[in-house]
């Protein structure tokens, strides 16, 4: 068991708890960076939309995770990142440029979101982020001569001066470094003031308010950097796909989102990275299974959702720290070992609390 | 056809939708007044209502009148379990928890219900007397399933009405709507009253299903319908009944108003637009009461 004394002040927000830690993440750099040479192309692919959803699950992580707003409609703000991206691309601006005015205009669909939100709490602000989600959607649809409708548009390979991410494994070095840039991000905003007000608005409105956080903008901030984040993995979606149609950002993928955070483990970046591995293998660990179920429950079309519905109602009723904390409860058990108590991580009825680390 | 025809025929329409969106979105009031939880499965519960009125009328044979009636019984029932098995150990966690919580139960619901022999993945019909017959009123055409509808609805908010008003278990309920601590405090068994608001919520969901079979018929995905009911629920006031049906009625006729008048594409989304609008001008709903949470 090692203790961490802390001697100064800036030891709390050091992006590194120690050497030990940094050691780790380092050998997970190289990791990812070396294995996709070896690795073959359909488990590439599947990296690739589990990048793309860490940048997306960081947005939602942000605003609802770290802010406490609970946006039901954050499909819209992928539609928005994917259909701009798309649209400047075929236009000829290249890539990182079109990646950045996604992130942007997604952002400024957020500001149009948040100023409403700000008079609205709880349930009128989910209720509201559902219905702006539909009215995206609506508008991609019925704006055919911008975004060709229901006919969808395909989406060119990312191009970078002449540099194409023709293969998987370009496009997979492209999505890890965005990935790996968000939760930087994300864990930069949260080290700064600006996080921290976002936590005191989550905690506790009231206090936060009387402590002189200016919650209004705070809240703004926060949709703002998180549809922008969402859009930049709604770009990257569209070139993955690659094609892309208004109706695959149904209200189905912002609900994958929001277990995404919740079964990754609130509140926590290892939450991000845990929830977009654990919702893009669901469909294989269930067609692996599906050969030890009964003939009849294994043909079914719907067992991948009562599935996913299933395991979201076992996570919330019996571990709301989602897989982050079953990762430190078991952290916890082998450094204790052998004087682990059982009471140790029992489960508490507090507000959520967030990982720095 | 005569412009004032189209419209008189379009307000009929409104009208006789904005009852199915009113009952779901009353169901919806009911259960989160009385238990605070937001309920995003209502949609799904009368899915299920609708495929048990289903099994009891087409499967099993039975006259109209006693299916619906064990089809509300069973909804009841169910709606009674859910709150059992899941809610009841969410008691005290946020309500990001428990919106979260009912999406899940109605992305399970709608997967079981694809499962089940009988059911399946396939859209039915419920047959049921009003289908088919209509009356011609001044020109507009409107269905007996129309004045079904609306009779129901008037009916059954009557029916609950005084339910509310007179009999123990309604006044029951009504306290502890209003202060769940007090409530308990007067001798009021608060688990039975959550139990019995999902079952209420649950039964009002299944009439909803019945009376939206014959239109939209019966079929997995049924539930989506009942996300309109949201905005409803919202536009009334989130904890007023009145609230409700007015606001289901609001959107039901904004939305076949819209799908006359406005290009394509509004009609689907006409009922958000008219909620966000409203929630610009009147953040609490028309009949809401601006409440604020201590902390």
């Amino acid at each position: 068991m090692k203790f961490h004394k802390k001697t100064d002040y800036l030891i709390d927000i050091r992006l590194f708890r120690d050497g030990r830690m940094a050691f780790w993440y380092a050998l997970l750099a190289l990791v990812l960076l070396l294995a996709p040479l070896a690795t073959p192309e359909y488990l590439l692919g599947q990296a690739v939309f589990t990048g793309i959803y860490v940048v997306a699950g960081a947005g939602l992580m942000l605003l609802s995770g770290y802010c406490g707003q609970i946006s039901l409609g954050h499909a819209a703000f992928l539609a928005v990142g994917a259909y701009t991206s798309a649209l400047l691309e075929k236009a000829g601006v290249p890539f990182p440029a079109a990646l950045l005015a996604a992130g942007m205009v997604a952002a400024a669909t957020g500001v149009l979101i948040g100023i409403p939100a700000l008079r609205l709490s709880g349930i009128y602000l989910a209720i509201a982020t559902l219905a702006y989600a539909f009215i995206v959607t609506e508008v991609l649809l019925r704006w055919e001569s911008v975004t060709k409708g229901a006919s969808g548009i395909h989406v060119s390979k990312i191009d970078v001066f002449g540099w194409q991410a023709d293969t998987e494994l370009r496009l997979y070095y492209i999505v890890l470094v965005v990935a790996a840039l968000s939760l930087l991000a994300v864990r930069n905003i949260l080290r700064s003031p600006l996080g921290l007000a976002m936590m005191a608005v989550r905690d506790s409105e009231t206090a936060a308010r009387t402590m002189g956080v200016p919650v209004a903008r705070v809240k703004l901030t926060a949709f703002a950097l998180s549809a922008a984040l969402t859009g930049f993995a709604g770009a990257l979606y569209a070139h993955k796909v690659p094609y892309i149609e208004p109706e695959q950002f149904n209200i189905l993928i912002s609900v994958e989102l929001l277990v995404l955070i919740f079964i990754g483990g609130i509140g926590s970046l290892h939450g991000i990275v845990f929830g977009a591995v654990f919702v893009i293998s669901l469909p294989q660990w269930i067609a692996i299974a599906k050969d030890y179920l009964p003939a009849y429950v294994a043909q079914q079309t719907g067992l991948q959702a009562a599935i996913y519905g299933l395991l979201l109602l076992l996570f919330i009723v019996f571990e709301p720290a989602g897989l982050y904390g079953i990762w430190l409860k078991i952290k916890h058990y082998a450094s204790m070992f052998p004087f682990y108590r059982k009471g140790a991580m029992r489960l508490q009825k507090t507000h959520a609390k967030s990982e720095t680390w | 056809m005569d412009p004032a025809v189209e419209f008189f025929q379009a307000l009929v329409s409104g009208i006789s939708i904005g009852c199915i969106y009113a009952l779901v979105a009353l169901g919806f009031v009911l259960i989160y007044k009385a238990t605070e939880v937001i309920n995003f499965a209502q949609g799904e519960l009368m899915m299920v209502g609708a495929f048990f009125a289903f099994t009891f009328v087409d499967l099993g044979g039975m006259p109209f009148i006693v299916g619906v009636l064990l089809a509300l019984a069973a909804t009841a029932l169910f709606g009674m379990m859910v709150n059992l098995l899941l809610l009841r150990r969410l008691v005290g966690r946020s309500s990001f928890t428990i919106v979260l919580a009912t999406v899940g139960l109605g992305t399970l619901l709608r997967a079981l219900a694809s499962m089940v022999p009988g059911w399946g993945a396939e859209t039915h019909a419920l047959t049921n007397p009003a289908t088919g017959r209509t009356v011609a009123v001044a020109g507009v055409t409107v269905s007996y399933e129309h004045i079904a509808v609306v009779v129901a609805t008037i009916g059954l908010v009557a029916l609950l009405y005084v339910f509310f008003r007179f009999s123990r278990l309604g006044v029951a309920l009504q306290a502890t709507s209003q202060n769940q601590l007090a409530a308990g405090y007067v001798g009021i068994p608060i688990k039975a009253m959550f139990s019995a608001a999902w079952g209420i919520g649950a039964g009002v969901a299944c009439v909803a299903g019945i009376l939206l079979a014959p239109s939209h018929f019966v079929h997995v995905n049924m539930g989506f319908v009942g996300l309109k009911a949201f905005p409803a629920a919202v536009i009334g006031g989130f904890g007023s009944i009145p609230g409700a049906i007015l606001g289901g009625l609001i959107i039901g006729v904004a939305e076949e108003l819209a799908g006359l008048y406005l290009p394509e594409g509004f009609k689907n989304v006409a009922a958000y637009v008219v909620m966000l609008a409203l929630l610009m001008v009147r953040p609490q709903g028309l009949f809401g009461v601006d409440l604020r949470e201590r902390a």
